[in-house]
């Protein structure tokens, strides 16, 4: 649903004189309270409302927490453990900051998979799509330069790990790679400008989240069939239906995390960030945290660094290609009988290249967790077999399926679907 | 490079670090055996005697050679920890040297006062590693959350050494461990007899392992101080947030009654 049909009027003298100068009342009615969405959203599309909650809570925590965080190669790791023992709650500040990294991870990755799933990349919402990935790409970032400001082992060698990147380009790498610690190693100079860029990116993000929403109000929200709204009947107003709605669903979460916050604060982290950073030290396993686990298992896949770092950049920006490459007129997966297998296949890829992402680099075979069973494969051909099929589920088996595939039928309209279900038939569609 | 890998290892050995040793498959870490600990669990506390027991461990013992920059003798009488009363926790800061300067500006030592923290016994690192055959006792004041399974590695550590097994080749100056990296560790065994501490009556006979335990729960204290303010939060959040998505679910289901969706 676009603008237009909105019946917002001024009810006092107040607001009729703001409305004429600030219309931000007006603003706040059209697109927080009674915009349109499609009454059949299930709880997968809680998630948007969730990250926008976890961004906040991460710009408070993060900003208290700079209160008292000393940005120094000998200051760091104290100032950190300070907050942690003489700091008013500082304790929880620190957990909730720390967790909360790993909760907007989690909540972004259910976002993203959602979106794939009901083919909400699909025109007219390719550029919302394409400003979600410029989103995901800076809390990656941003997730990294928070990682590194405890100064513990992992920050320090993760930090190394992730900035010699940059030196695999050709010519210039060295340079840029320079450029980027301030100096000629990781040191004092790359802690101070983390930290400063740490603070600056979620900023950033917070006004990328702004044009995201503002793509979203175009053209309105995707739903789970798919299909166009095609009039009243289809939508309800956003608040109450969905304030309520998206407000169950964030406690829901909020209770899941503070799981992680009183009871396993630690759990997500890595011990070897409770050692202070040794340059003379190298860690026998440096693992980046959990949300790049996929991405490293790709980088580590192939043997030379400039090839590895642009295949795992490539692993994220091919989804940026998502809605070109992907052939079929049918949004949702819903009625896509053939790529809805594919979906599942490549969420199990990418699972696997995490798991494989964690594990030690030698030439062992892979075993399977918990179960302690070998399995006769190499963890580095594996992940070399899983990172090639990820590469073919975008270049060849999507627009392959989408050119090939017979969708099932699509009902006329979401309120039709919705009254078929009510009515108890098994098959919504062949009501339409 | 090669030098730089050696001088990792050797580092990493030395400061009962965390490098192993390439092919250390023979000689990896043994899984510790998992304890019981007061402080486990959703309502998990701390034994206020036991912390006050592995205090004593800790002062008669591991002190000789570690430090544990992060805690102030002021916290042993705060609430959460071995709640030592004021007088108790003065005297202990008062039974520490300290160093300070005079008033002509020379390096003295003073006794502790609640505000100091727990110094390490050596004035910088080389001094420490000068004393210990190069190696550098870690300081221990996150030690539990620094090592993996913390709680119960370092209890099964100090109580697990044992006598090389034929055949294997023990640098001089180490000792055989098999819960550490290697199995070669600096650190000489610190618990030798049962009895090596005299703890007031009314409590446990002082084991070796009585011993490890509670200096294990003190050190686990000093790493997380504010576990069970921590906890008990948690469980208070918890249940607010049970009922509020109660309450919440109730009034969606209620506003949504009447739209088909």
């Amino acid at each position: 649903m676009s603008h237009g049909n909105y019946s917002y009027t001024p009810t006092n003298a107040l607001t009729k004189w703001l409305d004429a100068r600030l219309p931000i009342v007006r603003f706040v009615d059209e697109h927080l309270m009674q915009f349109p969405t499609p009454k059949n959203l299930n709880y997968w599309y809680t998630f948007g409302g969730i990250l926008a909650f976890m961004l906040v809570v991460q710009i408070i925590s993060g900003v208290v927490l700079a209160m008292h965080y000393v940005p120094h190669e000998t200051l760091a790791f104290d100032s950190v453990e300070r907050i942690m023992r003489d700091v008013n709650y500082g304790w929880l500040l620190r957990y909730v900051h720390a967790n909360g990294a790993s909760m907007f991870f989690i909540a972004v990755y259910l976002h993203i998979f959602r979106a794939y799933y009901y083919g909400s990349y699909k025109a007219p919402r390719e550029v919302l799509w394409i400003l979600g990935i410029i989103i995901y790409l800076l809390m990656m970032a941003t997730g990294f330069l928070g990682y590194t400001l405890p100064w513990g082992q992992m920050s320090f060698w993760g930090a190394t790990v992730i900035t010699n990147f940059f030196s695999a380009i050709p010519f210039v790498g060295e340079s840029i790679t320079q450029w980027l610690w301030g100096s000629f190693a990781v040191d004092n100079s790359t802690l101070q400008r983390f930290f400063s860029l740490h603070y600056l990116l979620p900023f950033v993000i917070a006004g990328v989240v702004v044009l995201h929403i503002w793509a979203l109000h175009v053209p309105g929200n995707n739903n789970p069939l798919g299909i166009d709204v095609k009039g009243p009947a289809d939508t309800v107003a956003f608040h109450p239906y969905y304030t309520t709605k998206d407000g169950f669903a964030l406690v829901v979460f909020v209770l899941f995390f503070s799981l992680f916050v009183f009871f396993m604060p630690n759990m997500l982290g890595h011990t070897d960030n409770y050692v202070p950073a040794n340059r003379l030290v190298t860690p026998a396993h440096i693992v980046p945290e959990w949300y790049y686990l996929p991405l490293y298992a790709v980088l580590r896949s192939v043997p030379d660094k400039l090839a590895g770092v642009l295949l795992m950049f490539g692993a994220i920006f091919v989804w940026a290609l998502l809605p070109w490459l992907d052939t079929s007129k049918v949004r949702s997966n819903k009625f896509r009988p053939i790529y809805r297998q594919f979906y599942w296949i490549l969420m199990a890829v990418i699972l696997i290249l995490g798991y494989l992402g964690a594990q030690t680099a030698d030439d062992s075979n892979v075993v399977i967790p918990w179960t302690g069973v070998e399995l006769p494969i190499g963890k580095l051909l594996l992940s070399q077999i899983c990172t090639v099929y990820y590469f073919l589920h975008f270049f060849l088996i999507t627009p392959a399926i989408g050119l090939w595939e017979t969708p099932d039928p699509l009902p006329e309209s979401i309120s039709k679907a919705v009254l078929a279900k009510k009515s108890g038939s098994s098959a919504p569609a062949a009501a339409a | 490079m090669k030098l730089k890998a050696l001088l990792a290892v050797v580092l990493s050995l030395a400061t009962a670090g965390i490098a192993s040793a390439e092919g250390a498959s023979t000689t990896a870490a043994q899984h510790p055996e998992p304890q019981q600990w007061a402080w486990d669990g959703v309502f998990g506390k701390f034994d206020r005697q036991q912390l006050q027991r592995g205090y004593q461990v800790y002062k008669e013992v591991c002190a000789a050679c570690h430090g544990m920059h992060l805690v102030s003798f002021r916290n042993l009488s705060q609430p959460g920890g071995p709640e030592f009363t004021e007088a108790q926790m003065k005297a202990i800061a008062a039974s520490f040297k300290v160093p300070a300067l005079n008033e002509n500006g020379e390096v003295v030592e003073r006794t502790g006062i609640p505000a100091d923290r727990f110094p390490s016994p050596y004035p910088n690192e080389a001094a420490a590693r000068a004393a210990n055959n190069n190696a550098y006792p870690p300081d221990l004041s996150v030690i539990i959350k620094a090592r993996h399974d913390g709680a119960n590695y370092v209890h099964a550590l100090i109580t697990g050494y044992s006598d090389a097994p034929a055949g294997f080749q023990l640098l001089p100056g180490l000792n055989y461990n098999p819960y550490f990296e290697g199995h070669q560790i600096a650190m000489p065994a610190p618990l030798v007899s049962d009895g090596q501490v005299t703890w007031p009556e009314g409590n446990p006979p002082a084991t070796k392992d009585q011993m490890a335990k509670d200096v294990v729960a003190f050190l686990t204290w000093a790493a997380e101080p504010k576990l069970e303010e921590r906890k008990a939060m948690g469980v208070q959040v918890i249940i607010f947030l049970l009922v509020l998505s109660a309450l919440l679910y109730l009034a969606y289901k209620r506003l949504w009654r009447d739209v088909d969706h």
